[in-house]
């Protein structure tokens, strides 16, 4: 009975993983059915986030050096796995806080799940380039750019593909609420940083009180 | 530029660590020795690092007025140093005066003669501020009789021939006095001259003396928005004292074997430099084009950091070249003091001096002459007014021998040579680059790879790796067309078969 139930879900998993396939072809009905039809899970969203980092890493050390050269003293992996979760979370609350102030039908959690079924195309590209790439001389280069950069403009279409289906927005106003989630963005990083100064400092205040404290008191 | 300040964060508290380890152990065991030796010699890797090498240049002698046996020293402002054959003669330009050394051997130099005066049916017979000295191949000699305003062609015996004067050219300021300072003479007896206040470039003389022309002027340099906020945005009256957008004069030239003329400018802005519209060298061919390779990983401008600090500010400032016969050229920069040696390609082979009272440094700020005998460097420190004699260390040798060697086309000795290069250094990249295109020219493309990938350079890789993949190609052909053939024509196979006997199970005829 246990087997049977993990078995479906599963297959339940499988067939949510396959249709970000169906996804990256098909943007419109794609992510339509995705939040209107529940065609897509959390587990399926996570693994394609998994797979985007571990192309990300991956493409670190297994490019050749003539397209990608790293100076690995400088390589901090955490920094690195941020660089994708840290924007990704930013517009995934950025973009359903404004949004849900302004019609949006999604919901922050489908929000997310849609934002990682766009990066499909990523790792779906990256993963061939990082074997093509060991197989190109400096010349052939532009062959590996320019399929990079489409993975990258794919991945950037699609997410404002997909905001427009699960929000149920015309095409303006998608582009309109693209545009501002980019401010929303920026606004919550400048309180981030504006927060994490504010708390630094605050934290010395003490600290350099307690120490005075001590001081005067020994 | 973050990443070099984390970099150098990183590397100070490592080296705070090893210095307070050094210092312990010395302490307790020895006193402490000199810290002038090891820095002195370095490179830049891939990265931009700088890696410290082996030194390549050591000093075989400094030499003062009085080791050289002159009665009367040089004056402080003596700066034209000319190496001919085993002779040197030096401009003694505020004793009005050139003097003539000879080689003994490695460490000695010998006073033969001093001219103050040459033979002729002349007004003025002596020289006046003499600047540069050349000698070409029919032994003719030519001054840069800077005072007198003229460049002065005597013969081999000192007798007048003739003299260079202004050239009457229209564009040309006819209150500016004509002071020429650097000269660079042909073959064709051609003569090439740069003058103070004049800025077009180098003034071209043909043999019989006249002036043909203004040759090699640099481009000029401007930013957009200077140009945009003088055009419009000024008066008449304040374009009248704002700096006028001209080319940089050059500071000094050489003419190396093939007769091409290098040039160097001194006085560039470090964004120039950096945004690569300005050039601290130029080779120059006799159009006046600029033809000097520029292939390695940072343009050739000396240093590639530029930060203000102990005294310097701003980039190297160029201030003499010297070239050998194997086209390795080395840059004289006053700012630091150090010599930078760049092979025909323009990869810095190594780096060494710097500034102080210590042997093989030079004197802040004096522009300082330098020229070859061979593989030796002979440097003029006017302030100190010392002579300094570098010769090539076993390493500098060896780099030297491969470079050499690879060009003569014996490849195997030049990797050969590289590979004891590298027992010396393995940080240098040279090095490593060296047996790797040894290698490549040996065919042997998978070896060469190797030695490429550890030093990331990339086009000679390409070059090894379209090779090497030609051959594997030829090698596994048969592999690859059964495995293109597996890929494109087994599951068409399959789909028709299951094409047919879906038709089979599905026709008419087979219902009962």
């Amino acid at each position: 009975m246990l087997t049977s139930a993990r078995i479906e879900a599963f297959k339940r998993y499988w067939k949510s993983f396959k249709f970000a396939f169906y996804c990256a072809t098909h943007p419109m009905d794609g992510f339509w059915d995705l939040t209107h039809e529940k065609r897509g899970t959390y587990a399926a969203a996570n693994t394609i986030l998994l797979l985007t980092i571990l192309a990300r890493i991956m493409k670190l050390q297994f490019t050749s050096f003539v397209i990608d050269p790293v100076y690995w003293e400088d390589i901090n992996i955490f920094l690195y796995i941020g660089s994708i979760v840290f924007p990704l979370a930013v517009w995934v609350v950025g973009n359903w806080a404004l949004t849900t102030l302004f019609d949006g039908k999604g919901r922050l959690g489908q929000v997310y799940i849609a934002s990682c079924y766009c990066l499909l195309p990523y790792p779906l590209i990256q993963f061939p380039l990082i074997i093509l790439s060991n197989m190109v001389t400096k010349d052939e280069m532009q062959f590996h750019s320019v399929l990079s950069a489409v993975s990258l403009i794919w991945v950037i279409v699609w997410i404002i593909f997909a905001m427009g289906q699960i929000h149920e927005y015309s095409f303006t106003k998608n582009i309109l609420f693209t545009i501002a989630s980019v401010f929303a963005m920026l606004v919550i990083v400048f309180l981030l940083l504006l927060f994490f100064s504010m708390i630094s400092q605050g934290v010395a205040y003490f600290i350099s009180f307690g120490k005075e404290l001590l001081f005067r008191l020994s | 530029m973050k990443k070099i300040q984390a970099k150098k964060l990183f590397k100070r508290m490592g080296a705070l660590v090893a210095g307070v380890v050094v210092l312990a152990c010395s302490s307790l065991a020895f006193p402490l020795t000199a810290q002038a030796e090891g820095k002195y010699t370095y490179c830049y890797d891939y990265w931009g690092d700088v890696q410290d090498s082996p030194d390549a240049y050591e000093v075989a002698a400094v030499l003062t007025c009085d080791d050289l046996g002159l009665e009367k020293p040089l004056s402080t402002t003596a700066n034209g140093l000319t190496a001919v054959g085993n002779y040197i003669y030096i401009c003694d330009t505020g004793n009005n005066r050139i003097v003539q050394f000879e080689r003994l051997d490695r460490e000695h130099f010998t006073f033969v003669k001093e001219y103050t005066e040459f033979k002729g049916n002349v007004e003025v017979n002596t020289f006046n501020k003499p600047r540069d000295f050349q000698i070409n191949e029919d032994g003719d000699i030519f001054i840069a009789d800077t005072d007198n305003n003229r460049v002065l062609k005597l013969d081999s015996e000192w007798n007048y021939v003739m003299e260079f004067v202004k050239p009457t050219d229209n564009t040309l300021d006819p209150e500016l006095v004509f002071q020429p300072t650097k000269l660079a003479v042909d073959t064709a007896g051609r003569v090439y001259c740069i003058a103070t206040g004049i800025n077009k470039g180098m003034i071209k003389y043909e043999a019989d003396g006249t002036f043909s022309g203004f040759v090699g002027a640099t481009p000029v340099v401007y930013k957009l928005w200077d140009y945009i906020w003088k055009r419009y945005f000024t008066t008449a009256a304040q374009r009248e004292k704002m700096a006028n957008f001209v080319p940089t004069e050059y500071a000094n030239l050489y003419m190396d074997h093939d007769g091409f003329i290098y040039a160097c400018s001194a006085n560039l802005a470090e964004e120039d430099l950096k945004s690569g519209s300005a050039k601290a060298v130029r080779r120059l061919n006799l159009m006046g084009n600029d033809i000097l390779i520029q292939n390695g990983e940072f343009p050739v401008y000396g240093d590639i950091y530029m930060g203000n600090g102990g005294g310097y500010t701003g980039c190297s400032k160029i201030v003499d070249v010297t070239a050998f016969d194997n086209d390795v050229y080395v840059l004289c920069d006053k700012e630091r003091g150090r010599l930078f040696t760049y092979d025909s390609q323009g990869r810095l082979l190594f780096a060494f001096g710097g500034k102080g009272n210590i042997d093989g440094y030079f004197m802040k700020d004096q522009p300082i002459a330098l020229d070859h005998m061979g593989y030796d460097l002979i440097a003029l420190d006017s302030l100190s007014r010392t002579l300094t004699v570098f010769t090539p260390t076993e390493y500098g040798n060896l780099i030297y021998q491969a470079i050499d060697q690879f060009d003569a086309g014996d490849y195997e000795a030049s990797g050969n040579s590289w590979k004891a290069v590298m027992d010396r250094n393995g940080n240098y990249d040279l090095a490593y680059i060296g047996v790797g295109r040894a290698l490549l020219r040996q065919e042997k493309y998978k070896e060469a790879m190797e030695y490429f990938e550890l030093k990331y350079d990339d086009d000679n890789y390409s070059r090894a790796f379209k090779q090497y993949r030609k051959e594997w190609v030829e090698d596994h052909i048969l592999v690859i067309i059964i495995v293109l053939f597996a890929i494109l024509v087994v599951p068409m196979i399959i789909g028709r078969i299951g094409k047919i006997k879906y038709e089979i199970d599905t026709a008419d005829i087979f219902k009962f």
